[in-house]
């Protein structure tokens, strides 16, 4: 027997205050440092300050939006077909935040490459969707996504800002170091992305265990 | 024992019973309306992603063909080159002139599969010499830190100061563009490739010789026209 969608009970997993929700994707539940999640635009495109900063903006607004209309239409998507559903839901926002992006700066565009269009398969997305804005209201659905949004804009903005500094001599194209510097070119290529990634976790993981011992 | 155990383990439960009805409505209707929203934001950006991808092309017009002051687009009519009509019918040909008013090159779009999707690029070819004197990619998702490396590589992009692309009596290369490993040119129509992104600078290498091939003996036949048009413009 089909069962109406308002006896769909879904249960509400969170009860932390909204400011609790807001700040644990910048730190405790950061995407990047913490879950390892999105990968492949962290290690690709953070070769600069611009870059990062145009992937993590690109990558917040397609999570808030869709964990707004994935929190608003909770009860009305079957769980049969939910993963699906969430798919078509951050793909159709990707699209348009590409066609935006593409109306706001060719340049940027351009230098994104194919990874806007990879924002569709970020892990970090749909796991925001599937483990939280399914089962929340749409204000803390916003505020979780807003703060894992930060904190993947964040930790792209930490590789970005040692990977161009080191690797071109720049930040955010103005030159820092002067013509004497000499550019350590793999900082801009694939390994030094996964080389500055491991100094950014063992930092990371070194100032959780300090923290868990002082508690 | 174990029957004792199996009685007192909880029943599985059930999950609840969903029509199917009831899941084509609700992908159905998601569907919807991420088409209405896909369509109107692309007819709402159409007119700024065009505007922009216009003045990208202007700018790399006057960096691919050097000496540049001024351009006038061309359009192909029965193997002939004509000024463009409104609206031009590609594919456009851009000749550009000095301060004179001179021919100084042709800009010429051209495309093709690159590493992951089409590269677009635009090159300038200068009639006099017979050679390609400037590059630019307009449009790649080539993987950043690697195949990108062919729009700010400078050995690579040093190809294209002056890639031999004569032509014999018969309106062919008499050798065509080829891709040779990084120190390892030695001729005016070998093009140094880049470690780490052997596809996309053998995309590149193939897409000019491909377009080159047709736009070359093109323009010879028309350079009358070509030249004609500085004053008109």
């Amino acid at each position: 027997m089909a069962v109406p969608a308002t006896e769909i009970k879904l249960p509400l997993v969170t009860e932390a205050s909204n400011a609790e929700t807001l700040i644990k994707g910048l730190w405790r539940e950061n995407p990047v440092f913490v879950m390892l999640l999105g990968m492949c635009p962290v290690l690709a495109v953070t070769n600069s300050v611009i870059n990062a900063l145009a992937i993590g903006g690109a990558t917040t607004l397609v999570l808030l939006l869709s964990s707004t209309v994935v929190s608003l239409a909770r009860r009305l998507i079957p769980k049969q077909v939910r993963i699906a559903a969430y798919i078509l839901i951050i793909a159709t926002f990707v699209t348009a935040t590409e066609y935006a992006l593409q109306a706001l700066s060719y340049e940027v565009h351009k230098a994104l490459g194919a990874f806007i269009a990879l924002i569709v398969a970020n892990c970090a997305i749909l796991g925001r969707a599937e483990a939280f804005a399914s089962r929340n209201t749409v204000g803390k659905a916003m505020l979780d996504a807003l703060g894992m949004g930060a904190g993947f804009t964040l930790a792209c903005l930490s590789l970005g800002v040692v990977r161009e500094l080191l690797g071109n001599g720049t930040l955010a194209g103005v030159p820092v170091f002067g013509p004497a510097f000499e550019p350590w070119v793999i900082m801009v290529l694939p390994p030094g992305a996964f080389f500055v990634l491991g100094c950014w976790l063992l930092l990371f993981n070194r100032l959780r265990q300090r923290r868990e011992r002082r508690t | 024992m174990i029957a004792d155990a199996a009685a007192t383990r909880p029943a599985p439960v059930e999950p609840e019973p969903i029509s199917g009805t009831r899941m084509v409505v609700a992908l159905g209707s998601i569907g919807v309306m991420a088409a209405i929203m896909l369509v109107m934001t692309y007819l709402g950006t159409l007119p700024a992603i065009e505007r922009n991808r216009a003045e990208a092309l202007e700018q790399a017009i006057f960096e691919v063909v050097p000496g540049a002051a001024a351009r006038r687009g061309f359009e192909v009519r029965d193997g002939r080159l004509i000024p463009a009509g409104d609206p031009p019918v590609p594919p456009l040909y851009y000749a550009a002139y000095g301060p004179d008013g001179g021919l100084v090159g042709v800009a010429i779009p051209a495309e093709g599969q690159g590493f992951q999707d089409v590269l677009r690029v635009l090159y300038g070819y200068a009639p006099e010499c017979q050679c390609i004197v400037g590059f630019k990619v307009l449009e790649s998702k080539e993987t950043p830190g690697l195949g990108d490396k062919i729009e700010t590589d400078p050995v690579f992009r040093a190809n294209f100061v002056a890639l031999d692309v004569g032509l014999d009596a018969a309106g062919a290369f008499v050798n065509p563009p080829e891709l040779v490993k990084r120190g390892e040119k030695t001729e005016r129509w070998q093009v140094e490739g880049i470690t780490g992104a052997t596809i996309s600078a053998r995309a590149v290498t193939r897409i000019l010789g491909d377009s080159g091939a047709v736009a070359a003996p093109l323009i010879q036949r028309n350079l009358e026209a070509l030249s004609d048009g500085g004053s008109g413009d």
